[in-house]
């Protein structure tokens, strides 16, 4: 057990990186800020099931 | 306060002569928010779009959030590292974090474009923006407690913020121990209970109407409280209460 | 009737907003709603989960850093000796180097703590270690007869002499004076590779330890641990702040925090961090008073998303 805690080696993939000029974004995080966006545009555009009015 | 009540706020009996501090305390909370105000069956009709599913959607992930930690924190920290149930849980730890900040941050952005503030509602603005903060440091503790190179390099990178604001020799984030109180108790208590106010602060206040809501709205204008009511109103009771005596 | 102009004021007033909602309702179940998010987010969280998992990087030991960086580790055990490590110019909380701390103006928030985890890189690191072994070197003893000026000189030294040599390697170090340093160095690098250094610096000869100061502050002072680092795009110039390894989302809320350390003023400064922290230490209390901000509170107003929220309602008034 503690030989795998303690592994030199570098076992996950370096990651997706998109970027420039000094920006640069990891993957997953431009996938969730992508997420956020977009849900955001759902709340305002999609309609909302109509409940039952009540006077 | 003024000792006198106005009938049909949700308390059961008279509270007119509760005069100990216990019947005050009893007194004011009833009257702040009443039982139907607290869990409502009704709410305005302008309350008809998604944007308002997104609070619910930060509690719900945070309600996963404390389940899964509580696993993984009975099973101590060496546990995720070597059990692939552990790594199962862990990741569900770690994705309902991150579902929780997609749904409070555009909670965030909706309330901004709603301006929620509105009308008297500047503490629920706070106390969200309070949450929002707590929820930050409490997840880097969470980072800082992974016990593996992640941490690792994140504490090693974090001690010099710490230390050049000069708070890094009390919160040391090289210290595993110190880590667990702040990440297993003290903040998420803190989380909870803002949350909770937070929320509280929501049901006292009533949902904020929208921007261009006026007295002439068709919404409004057919429901004048006492003209179109039915006596026994179906609505919460706080509509005939005489403006300005709720704060 | 008037219809009063949209107030984007947080007072209580007698508009609208500020009054309890008297007109019409819609049924809403509240407990329902409740349960309905905490299943969808449950099956989300789950579904999530099975698909992407998470990332669970093994931690650097210091046997591992030897082992892999010999020359890098030995160049960093003579630093510590030297007392020119980044650890021991690093001044409060950890020792009192002078004019090391991050100021704004004359204002020293680092100082305030005063130095409450007193680390002395040489002892600490080193020579504290070497003394627990079962035959210490024989040039231990070299080394605490002699004075703090000796001392520093052989070490630093030694350690410019491993920074001329060919590729820092402690055999091809020309001669010079280096008293008991290279043996020191020497027995401190076999130590580590056989792993026992990694216990020793964590807890002391105790039992129990959560305290990983020590290990990680020398571990940082070498270039093996950082180029991890570097290689995984965690370093704070690369964003690092926000990154998770792998593909795995990490901090993406810690954006801005991460964002300044790319731009100037803070980019350069020598108190990056303190600038850091007190710029989103007040643009965090701006986001909570900012209902008090004129303009930025228009904005809703100014902008009328708040149509396509309400669509509803406005379209039935
Ligand atoms: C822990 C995170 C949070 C949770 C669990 C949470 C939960 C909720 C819930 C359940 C509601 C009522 C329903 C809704 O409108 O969605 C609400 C309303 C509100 N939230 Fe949050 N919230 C959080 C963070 C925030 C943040 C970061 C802000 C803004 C800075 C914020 C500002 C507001 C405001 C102003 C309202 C009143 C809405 C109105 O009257 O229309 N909340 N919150």
């Amino acid at each position: 057990m503690a030989g795998c805690l303690v592994a030199g080696a570098v076992s996950v993939g370096a990651g997706t990186y998109f970027g420039w000029d000094g920006f640069t974004i990891q993957s997953g995080n431009l996938i969730v800020i992508v997420v956020m966006i977009i849900l955001f545009v759902l709340a305002l555009v999609l309609p909302f099931p109509g409940g039952k009015r009540r006077k | 306060m003024t000792a006198q009540t106005t009938p049909g706020h949700g308390a059961p009996v008279d509270e007119t002569d509760a005069h100990t501090w216990t019947g005050r305390a009893r007194r004011w909370l009833l009257r702040k928010l009443p039982p139907d105000k607290l869990l409502p069956e009704d709410q305005p009709s302008f309350v008809a779009s998604w944007a308002y599913v997104f609070g619910m959607g930060a509690i719900g992930s945070l309600l996963w959030i404390i389940v899964s930690g509580i696993v993984l924190g009975l099973n101590g920290p060496q546990w995720y590292h070597v059990s692939s149930l552990g790594s199962f849980v862990n990741s569900t730890h770690l994705w309902s974090v991150e579902l929780f900040f997609i749904f409070m941050v555009v909670h965030l952005w909706l309330k901004f474009w709603m301006a929620a503030w509105r009308g008297g509602r500047l503490l629920t603005w706070i106390t969200g923006v309070i949450s929002f903060v707590v929820s930050i440091v409490a997840a880097f503790t969470g980072y800082l407690l992974q016990t593996n190179f992640d941490s690792q390099w994140i504490a090693f990178e974090a001690k010099d913020a710490l230390n050049a604001v000069g708070v890094g020799a009390w919160f040391n984030v090289a210290n595993v121990g110190q880590l667990f109180t702040w990440h297993v108790t003290l903040l998420p208590v803190a989380v909870g209970a803002v949350v909770v106010l937070h929320v509280l602060l929501v049901r006292v206040h009533g949902v904020a109407p929208p921007l261009e809501a006026a007295e002439s709205d068709a919404q409004l204008l057919h429901n004048r409280p006492g003209a179109t009511e039915p006596p026994e109103p179906a609505e919460p009771p706080e509509a005939t209460e005489p403006r300005g005596t709720v704060q | 009737m008037t219809r009063k102009s949209s107030s984007i004021s947080w007072r209580k007033t007698d508009d609208v907003a500020s009054r309890p909602w008297t007109g019409s309702v819609r049924e809403y179940d509240l407990i329902k709603e409740l349960i309905i998010g905490v299943v969808v987010v449950g099956l989300l969280v789950l579904g999530v989960s099975a698909i992407f998992g998470s990332p669970d990087e093994p931690s650097v030991s210091l046997k591992a850093w030897a082992t892999a960086a010999p020359a890098d580790f030995t160049a960093t055990a003579a630093k510590e000796l030297a007392g020119t490590s980044d650890t021991a110019g690093y001044g409060p909380p950890y020792n009192s180097t002078q004019d090391a701390t991050q100021k704004i103006g004359p204002v020293d928030l680092q100082s305030l703590s005063g130095i409450r985890l007193p680390v002395d890189t040489a002892n600490d690191f080193v020579i504290a270690p070497l003394a627990t072994l079962p035959s210490p070197p024989a040039d231990l003893a070299r080394w605490t007869a002699a004075t703090d000026q000796q001392r520093s000189a052989w070490a630093a030294t030694y350690s410019d002499a491993l920074a001329a040599a060919p590729d820092s390697d402690p055999a091809k170090v020309a001669d010079g004076d280096y008293g008991p340093v290279p043996a020191l160095t020497a027995a401190l690098l076999d130590m580590a590779r056989q792993g026992s250094l990694d216990g020793v610096l964590q807890s002391g000869g105790n039992f129990y330890n959560m305290d990983y100061t020590r290990s990680l502050l020398f571990l940082g002072d070498g270039g093996y641990f950082p180029d991890l680092a570097a290689s995984q795009h965690l370093s704070g110039d690369q964003w690092g702040v926000m990154n998770e390894t792998g593909d795995t989302p990490g901090q993406s809320w810690l954006w801005l925090f991460s964002l300044l350390y790319q731009i100037e003023p803070f980019k350069s400064a020598p108190n990056a961090d303190a600038l850091v922290v007190v710029t989103m230490l007040v643009l965090t209390a701006l986001l909570a008073l900012l209902p008090f901000i004129p303009g930025l509170r228009s904005l809703p107003r100014m902008i009328p998303l708040h149509r396509l929220i309400w669509k509803d309602y406005y379209r039935n008034r």
